[in-house]
């Protein structure tokens, strides 16, 4: 990993000082000014140079500073595989001239995050081939990501204003003089787990072209969290992956808690971090059973949905939640985990082993199932990275990237576990890496109950924490806190800073800039589907029909975490 | 029907006294039980619903839940679930919907064929829960009409059992919209009529 000064010196044999690029003093990162005219041949400059070799694009996304003469800002988050370092790039602009050279060119992950921004700051991307709104609805009007923009605005669709891409309308002869159909999966369909909708043109069975639309569960994450307190938007984290809430609230936290630069308390970690990873498994054990449920094979969901519940349980008991936990706070947890929380955690990493193993024994050298996967849906290593890709899929193309292991936090490197990959890069790939990622997650919960220790479970640093009750009661002081918190919110200080955790499709990463207020100013979620579906429509072709269904539940595409 | 002491000894529908059933008397000859054709269709209605889950978001998964065997909807004779609208009569709305899922809603929910009943699973259907913002509808009844509002975020499997089961009395007591609006007519029929 090379350092900061050689990075820069790389950067600065093509672009000499005055070329238009800046580096920005601080921060959580590496941070480049950059002129736009500038940023088409240093994108190619970073991706291609060997020294700094960026290949993954994570995210793309707009600021909006109103006070300032360029309102706009465009900012790039970059990562190399290779050497683990990062860098984040921010490109001004005007409001009256909102425009930006695409990179779509550089990485093709720049496709939709570049669409978003669009939609939400009204910033356009030169070069883009389908710039057009990606989450908000066709007939609605402005920009809502704006500051100026008010969070209740609403704006109505009529049934004959829906999406429908150009190609669709044109009829379309084969070279046999036959029409080719077209046909529409979704948003409501059984195989789509959720609102999702792609289009695609048949020839007979075999689908020649595609395109996705998405949005149609866009809550308004963003804007809703720059509406509340900085603890009050973890409910809201909650239901961004809804089939694994808590590393969700855990992101969220971690990438605060940087920015306060407080850290929990040990036993507040060791429970977050299992609590995590029996997520995890939640998360694979919905996604597998899903797939294996769209292929036709009912039962082995209805074994592993048993275990689901077992999970519930546990979890229900700490924090009385089943689904959405918010169990997390900035700073630690909401409360202790209750008495026999240890052995039913025990008796989990019994009970689950046995249910992947009843399913592993029907499914994993099924012939039926293994005909309807392999080969189907496959993606290079290359254009997976180039996409965007992180998490069990990309792993399932063999890049063993997996920010436990490059990035670890809440004490990951200090446990034993291995990171699955497959290389076929297919639908079975991915659910052999999910497989046996649920069986690395428990060996991880298995470790962790061994370090579970006594002690308190949130920071006792009062700027974030509320002091405990009895103390609030008894202690002039710890009333003055008390009080101070709940009239006016936790202050974070001004900066920005971009937290990444291993969730259960991916890297999900928060970008948070704060103004010091008691509200954050700006959270955007890098959510990790959002990458992977981009490149969907594009797998799709040349495959039949009846491929979509086994494609799209093996990408375990949450519409909660893909539309915010 | 004769007998007073005549207690119906096999009770093809539920208990509400007005239904029809086959009884025998206590020298084992057959009479029968009259009713309202409608009562008797209700009575069948309530007893075997066919959901149609338009899951969008957190509550699908745990309308999975409601399906799987721990909780087990069938228990309650509604676990034929159908995604096309036109084999089904109860649409459950699972999840927050939004201003660009709103057309989409409403066309599944006319193409289902009458009698029809609307559940709405979890404050963002209900209301559009927490989510007071640009894109979200604030409750699908400005678009559907609704008959049992499950509140909760997500509402426990629990909730929504009682929900379906609130409906089945509902519907053996006529309170449905659907009955409701049916009732209605046939009133101003008759006034106009008579």
């Amino acid at each position: 990993m090379a350092n900061r000064e050689e990075r820069l010196a790389a950067i600065r044999r093509a672009f000499p000082e005055g070329s238009g690029v800046v580096e920005l003093a601080g921060g959580d990162m590496q941070t480049l000014r950059v002129d736009r005219q500038a940023l088409p041949a240093l994108a190619r400059h970073l991706k291609d140079d060997p020294a700094l070799d960026f290949k993954l694009l994570l995210d793309v996304c707009g600021v909006d500073y109103p006070g300032r003469e360029e309102r706009f800002e465009v900012v790039y988050h970059l990562t190399s595989l290779e050497h683990g370092h990062r860098v984040r790039l921010k490109v001004p602009v005007r409001e009256n001239d909102p425009v930006v050279p695409s990179v779509y060119g550089v990485w093709r992950a720049a496709d939709w995050f570049e669409r978003e921004a669009f939609d939400m700051f009204g910033i356009r991307f030169e070069g883009h081939p389908n710039l057009k709104r990606i989450l908000c609805h066709p007939a609605f009007q402005g920009h809502p990501l704006r500051k100026d923009y008010d969070p209740g605005q609403r704006w109505l669709l009529r049934e004959g204003e829906q999406e429908e891409p150009a190609w669709a309308k044109e009829a379309q002869e084969d070279e046999d003089h036959f029409e080719t159909q077209v046909l529409n999966l979704g948003p409501s369909h059984p195989a789509t787990h959720g609102t999702l909708r792609t289009v695609v043109r048949l020839n007979g069975e075999v689908i020649t072209k595609a395109e996705t639309e998405i949005g149609y569960l866009h809550r308004c994450f963003e804007k809703m969290a720059e509406t509340h307190t900085w603890n009050q938007v973890i409910p809201y984290t909650d239901r961004l992956n809804y089939c694994s809430a808590m590393m969700n609230g855990v992101g969220y936290a971690l990438a605060v808690e940087k920015m306060l630069g407080v850290e929990a308390p040990p036993r507040a970690q060791v429970i977050r971090l299992i609590l995590s990873e029996l997520s995890r498994v939640m998360d694979h054990i919905v996604d597998v059973g899903a797939n294996l449920n769209d292929v036709g094979a009912m039962t082995p969901f209805l074994y592993m949905y048993q275990g689901r519940e077992e999970l519930y349980s546990v979890l229900e008991a700490c924090c009385g939640s089943r689904l959405t936990m918010s169990y997390v706070r900035i700073g630690g947890l909401s409360s202790d985990t209750p008495p026999d929380f240890e052995d039913s955690v025990r008796y989990l990493l019994k009970r689950i082993p046995k249910l992947i193993g009843d399913m592993e024994t029907l499914i994993t050298e099924n012939r039926i199932f293994r005909g309807r996967t392999e080969g189907v849906g496959a993606i290079s290593a290359e254009d997976a990275v180039d996409w965007g890709w992180t998490g069990p899929c990309l792993r399932a193309t063999g890049v063993a990237y997996d920010v436990r292991k490059a990035h670890p936090y809440l004490g990951y490197e200090t446990y034993d576990f291995k990171v699955p990959v497959a290389h076929a890069g297919d639908t079975y790939a991915r659910y052999l890496v999910r497989v046996e990622e649920m069986k690395q997650s428990l060996r991880i919960v298995e470790q962790a109950l061994e370090r579970l220790q006594p002690g308190p479970i949130i920071t006792d640093n009062h700027n974030v924490a509320l002091p405990p009750k009895e103390d609030v009661y008894t202690e002039m002081e710890s009333l003055i806190w008390h009080f101070k918190l709940i009239m006016e919110g936790m202050k974070v200080p001004v900066g920005e800073s971009y937290g990444y955790t291993e969730a259960a499709n991916g890297e999900l990463g928060y970008y948070i800039v704060s103004d010091g207020g008691g509200h954050p100013y700006r959270i955007k979620v890098r959510p990790p589907c959002f990458a992977i579906f981009q490149a969907f429509p594009h797998i799709l072709e040349g495959h039949m029909v009846a491929d979509t269904v086994a494609i799209m539940s093996s990408l375990n595409i949450i519409a909660g975490e893909l539309d915010r | 029907m004769g007998n007073p002491e005549v207690r119906p000894s096999l009770p093809v529908v539920g208990g509400t006294g007005t239904a029809g059933a086959v009884a025998k008397q206590p020298d084992g000859s057959r009479v029968f039980l009259t009713t309202k054709l409608e009562k008797l269709l209700d009575a069948a209605r309530k007893n075997s619903l066919w959901p149609l889950p338009f899951g969008t978001a957190c509550c699908a998964i745990e309308f999975m839940s409601f399906m799987m065997s721990h909780y087990d909807i069938s228990r309650f004779g509604a676990e034929v679930v159908r995604f096309s609208p036109r084999q089904s009569d109860l649409l459950i709305v699972a999840g927050t919907v939004t201003d660009k899922m709103a057309p989409v809603m409403v066309r599944i929910y006319e193409q289902m064929a009458e009698p029809k009943y609307v559940i709405s699973m979890g404050v963002c259907a209900c209301t559009g829960g927490f989510y007071r913002a640009y894109h979200v509808v604030q409750g699908i009844d400005e678009f559907i009409p609704v008959d049992v509002y499950v509140p909760g975020c997500p509402p426990t499997p629990e909730a929504l059992l009682q929900g379906v089961v609130k409906l089945q009395e509902m519907i053996s007591n006529g309170e449905t919209r659907y009955q409701r609006a049916l009732a209605a007519k046939r009133a101003s029929q008759a006034q106009a009529g008579g």
